[in-house]
């Protein structure tokens, strides 16, 4: 049954800590006082409210719209009325604020009513697929959010050889995937015949770590009901970061997804179990996505996994497991709540902070594991080479954190730093405690920044060159009409002469009279420009047809600027009068 | 209430920069007891000189830079220095050898350089090359092919802190030229090898004593490769190099070049291959560039030990590449995944 398997470079062995939180099973935690659904829960652009405040909503009901392509909808997890719209504490690590739905649940938990497409996924040709998990709001669960709608959809001239199922759940703690497997593998079998269908995959290929063993056992029973011979277990050894969608894509395929590339282009779609398990239940149940298995572990009393409602605040759920663990009087005094693993994990700066569809655990951290310190003193780098002994994309870590500590922003990218995954192999080996992932961000983040800059600067450049251009072009336009001018004048003028030196013969009169017609072609001419000047003051073209109201604003505008460039005069008078003085 | 948020990873393993220096003192212990053996006290009181000297060089530097103390004077790396300087002289040296060798190796090219960690040059190195060009005739007199037994801890303390001179010391027969040494000489003469090589200095394959202590470090190294604090590629590299290339010239006229096996457990090759040439901060990092960087210092090494000036080379041949070392690195970066 088991195919080759790749072992991609690097990659470290680290303390698992999984056992604690599998002994119980899921439970779903209770519907919580109040719902706070931040509009950005994906990569994207953040979803646009479809609800008022005071309004009631039932389960499942879209409350917000996807805006643009990369986005995706968002659904009210449970009954209830909208309370708010507005600002809240997101789950980042700066601790911004941004934009949340809150609803207040009426504890009814009355769904809205659904579509299901039971059994029928096949009669539904993929753009349909893709459509209906498009509006159920499904994202990639496994922790970068990004609508799994757009996977699906890897163009008509590709062709998908693998669907790889991601199982392997490599980040330490983390089990909130490997309960899912173990207690709902068929409806995640189900999906992924879904997706299979969806990007018309030939094979299909579920990568479970080899330190999961229910979960394998769970998930090859379930292929066996199925009975399709193009889906495979296989186990993958245990070593961090396998379950990375590169490295994981090369470990089975031995393909390399090239640099800025994305999996379609090794014929490859990766896809992670929660997501799979959710694209079933929009499939067969129609319902979208408004919950997930949350793991919730660490110095907590009771360790365990939640099935959770997106908004729910990972204080209730901390609670709902026992509280933190400790020697403080309150159940101990928690330190540090980080978001995901302890690898790659955010660390956030209040525990009242929403569960949203990227969540996958709650880490909590009181100062009870030797395995979550604070950071160590930080000594100089000593060039050991640790830090590429296990870089699984094989940089050069200690060169990166060179340039990046110098700020060589150029040279850096020469060292590819915009490859590196932030996996922290690299900061957890290094032996002189050096924050490395920290120095990667700053130095990416001031990239784009001065990438933004530049572009800024090139549009104001291009702008002012235009101008100049402009000026120029007005200019000489000016100078040509002025010429022709001249030259017309001037033949005029000798016809005149012409005519009137034709009937002084005529006339025989007297010698001045020539130079009176001259003299008055030119104050002719000088009234003429007189008056196109004045017009041209007036009432420049562009805004001839405008309509009275743009006018008055308009001439507000010149008022003010015409005070302006006064009080400017007079300031500079006054100036070089104290000056003068 | 702020949380503790630092950024990611939160986990760390129980790796430090005083463990990967330990592990490279233990390494050299085997080395070290067989020197003493074979030697006598003199290693040690060198050792011992060296430390304290490092240390306290190291506390005035840091005091002067404005750096805490504790953290730097127990990561070991001034410990390292000053060890295999001790172990680079001879061991019947007047103290204030020793003592002005690690001061120069601390102070000026580790400190003045920004110390632990931006140092482009291996500080004993720099210490030993100092002192070589300074006082030739002390460091290259070894003792001469006597047992412990004869050099007892007031004998040794005498030569370290006595007023004996070198002089002396040769015409008391107590010391006399390392194999090294001697080969060059002789074949300055005019000597065939054939005729060299027999001499009771040269021992079973690479001057006696000389070749215990070799192999007692060769030991050292291999365990500290096992524990992964160095990596395989430059003591590869380094020995055989030069393995091939005295093999080459061996093979080319035997008269006038020593067998690769003398080449490579004379003097202070395995010692320079596992614990000098791999000093990480002035070596090269990436794997293709510390072949190169290993390749280099095993034919300087035979470069200048057959046709300059010293006697042995090692010092000189590191000191050279450590300058090579970051160009080597910028055109050997590795292939990045999807690249």
């Amino acid at each position: 049954m088991m195919g080759k398997l790749f072992n991609f470079l690097g990659g470290i062995h680290i303390p698992q800590h999984k056992d604690v939180s599998t002994s119980s099973k899921v439970v779903s935690a209770k519907i919580p006082q109040r719902l706070i659904l931040p509009l950005s829960q994906h990569i994207g652009s953040p979803s646009k409210p479809l609800v008022e405040i005071g309004q009631r909503v039932l389960k499942g009901e879209k409350i917000a719209n996807a805006d643009g392509y990369v986005s995706a909808p968002l659904h009210a997890p449970t009954s209830g009325q909208i309370e708010d719209i507005g600002d809240y504490p997101l789950p980042h690590p700066s601790g911004m604020l941004g934009q949340c739905i809150v609803i207040k649940p009426d504890n009814k938990d009355e769904w809205t009513s659904l579509t299901p497409h039971a059994g029928d996924y096949k009669t539904l040709n993929p753009s349909e697929l893709r459509n209906i998990i498009r509006s159920s709001g499904i994202v990639g669960l496994g922790g970068a959010g990004f609508p799994t709608a757009i996977k699906h959809n890897p163009g008509p001239e590709r062709e998908i050889e693998t669907l790889i199922l991601n199982g392997s759940e490599c980040e330490p703690y983390i089990t909130c995937d490997d309960m899912l497997m173990r207690e709902r593998a068929k409806e995640i079998v189900c999906g992924l015949l879904i997706i299979k269908h969806a990007v018309q995959a030939k094979k299909c290929v579920i990568a479970i770590e080899d330190n999961k063993p229910i979960a394998i056992q769970s998930m090859q029973a379930a292929v066996k009901e199925f009975a399709d011979s193009n889906i495979q277990v296989t186990v993958i050894p245990t070593i961090y970061p396998a379950g990375s969608e590169k490295q994981l894509i090369f470990t089975i395929t031995g393909k390399e997804v090239p640099k800025n590339g994305l999996p379609f282009q090794v014929g490859v779609v990766c896809q992670n179990v929660g997501t799979t398990a959710a694209v079933y239940r929009a499939i067969n149940h129609g319902e979208p996505l408004i919950s997930r298995y949350v793991t919730v572990t660490g110095d907590v009393k009771n360790p365990k996994n939640l099935d959770v409602l997106f908004g729910t605040s990972a204080h209730e759920l901390i609670e709902q497991c026992g509280g933190a663990t400790g020697n403080g009087e309150n159940n101990g005094d928690i330190r540090r709540i980080i978001i995901g693993g302890p690898m790659m994990g955010f660390a956030m700066q209040q525990v009242a902070i929403p569960i949203i569809k990227t969540s996958n655990c709650i880490l909590v951290d009181a100062n009870q594991s030797k395995d979550l310190q604070k950071r160590k003193f930080t000594m100089p780098c000593i060039r050991c080479g640790s830090c590429a002994d296990v870089c699984p994309v094989n940089l050069l870590p200690q060169q990166l954190y060179w340039f990046s500590k110098a700020q060589e922003l150029d040279r850096i990218q020469e060292y590819n730093l915009f490859d590196c995954i932030e996996c922290g192999c690299c900061d957890t080996v290094c032996p002189s405690h050096i924050p490395l992932v920290q120095y990667y961000r700053f130095a990416k983040s001031e990239i784009w920044k001065r990438e933004r800059e530049t572009q800024k600067s090139d549009v104001a450049r291009e702008r002012h060159e235009f101008r100049q251009f402009r000026v120029e072009r007005d200019k000489s336009e000016k100078a040509e009409k002025l010429r022709q001018k001249k030259a017309a004048l001037k033949e005029r003028e000798i016809k005149k002469d012409k005519e009137s030196s034709k009937a002084l013969e005529n006339e025989g009169s007297s010698e001045t009279k020539p130079k009176q017609p001259k003299n008055a072609a030119i104050l002719a001419a000088m009234e003429r420009v007189k008056a196109k000047k004045k017009n041209q003051q007036v009432t420049p073209k562009n805004t001839d047809d405008l309509t009275d109201a743009q006018k008055k604003l308009v001439k507000e505008i010149d008022d003010r600027r015409a005070n302006q460039r006064k009080n400017n005069m007079s300031d500079a008078n006054q100036k070089n009068e104290s000056n003068s003085e | 209430m702020s949380l503790y948020a630092p950024s990611s990873p939160h986990f760390h393993n129980d790796n430090s920069v005083t463990k990967v220096m330990l592990k490279v003192l233990y390494a050299l212990i085997p080395g070290i007891l067989v020197y003493f053996y074979l030697f006598g006290y003199g290693v040690l009181i060198n050792i011992l000189l060296a430390i304290v000297t490092a240390l306290s060089c190291e506390a005035i530097m840091l005091k002067l830079r404005n750096r805490p103390l504790i953290p730097f004077l127990s990561d070991g790396s001034a410990i390292i220095t000053a060890v295999l300087l001790a172990l680079s002289i001879p061991s019947i040296a007047p103290w204030w050898t020793i003592v002005l060798g690690t001061a120069f190796a601390i102070i000026i090219a580790k400190h003045l350089y920004g110390g632990l960690g931006y140092n482009p040059f291996n500080p004993a190195m720099v210490g030993y090359a100092m002192l070589l060009i300074s006082f030739p005739q002390i460091m290259t007199t070894w003792p001469a092919n006597i047992g412990a037994s004869f050099i007892n801890f007031a004998n040794s303390l005498n030569f370290s802190f006595g007023t004996i001179k070198p002089e002396q010391l040769i015409a008391d027969a107590v010391s006399g030229a390392t194999p090294l040494d001697y080969l060059k000489s002789q074949l300055g003469l005019g000597n065939a090898l054939s005729e060299i090589m027999p001499n009771e200095i040269f021992g079973m394959i690479a001057g006696n004593n000389f070749e215990w202590i070799s192999i007692a470090f060769l030991v050292g190294g291999i365990w500290l490769i096992k524990q992964k604090i160095i990596h395989w590629q430059i003591p590869v590299s380094v020995l055989g190099s030069l393995f091939a290339i005295s093999l080459l010239f061996f093979l080319i006229d035997d008269t006038l070049y020593a067998s690769p096996i003398f080449h490579v457990f004379s003097g202070a090759s395995i010692l320079c291959a596992f614990f000098i040439a791999t000093d990480p901060v002035s070596a090269s990092t990436t794997p293709r560039g510390k072949i190169i960087y290993g390749v280099s210092i095993g034919l300087l090494i035979f470069i200048i030990r057959t046709w300059g000036g010293y006697p042995d080379a090692v010092a000189f041949a590191v000191l050279l590449m450590n300058m090579c070392a970051p160009t080597i690195d910028y055109y050997t970066k590795p292939r990045t995944y999807g690249h």
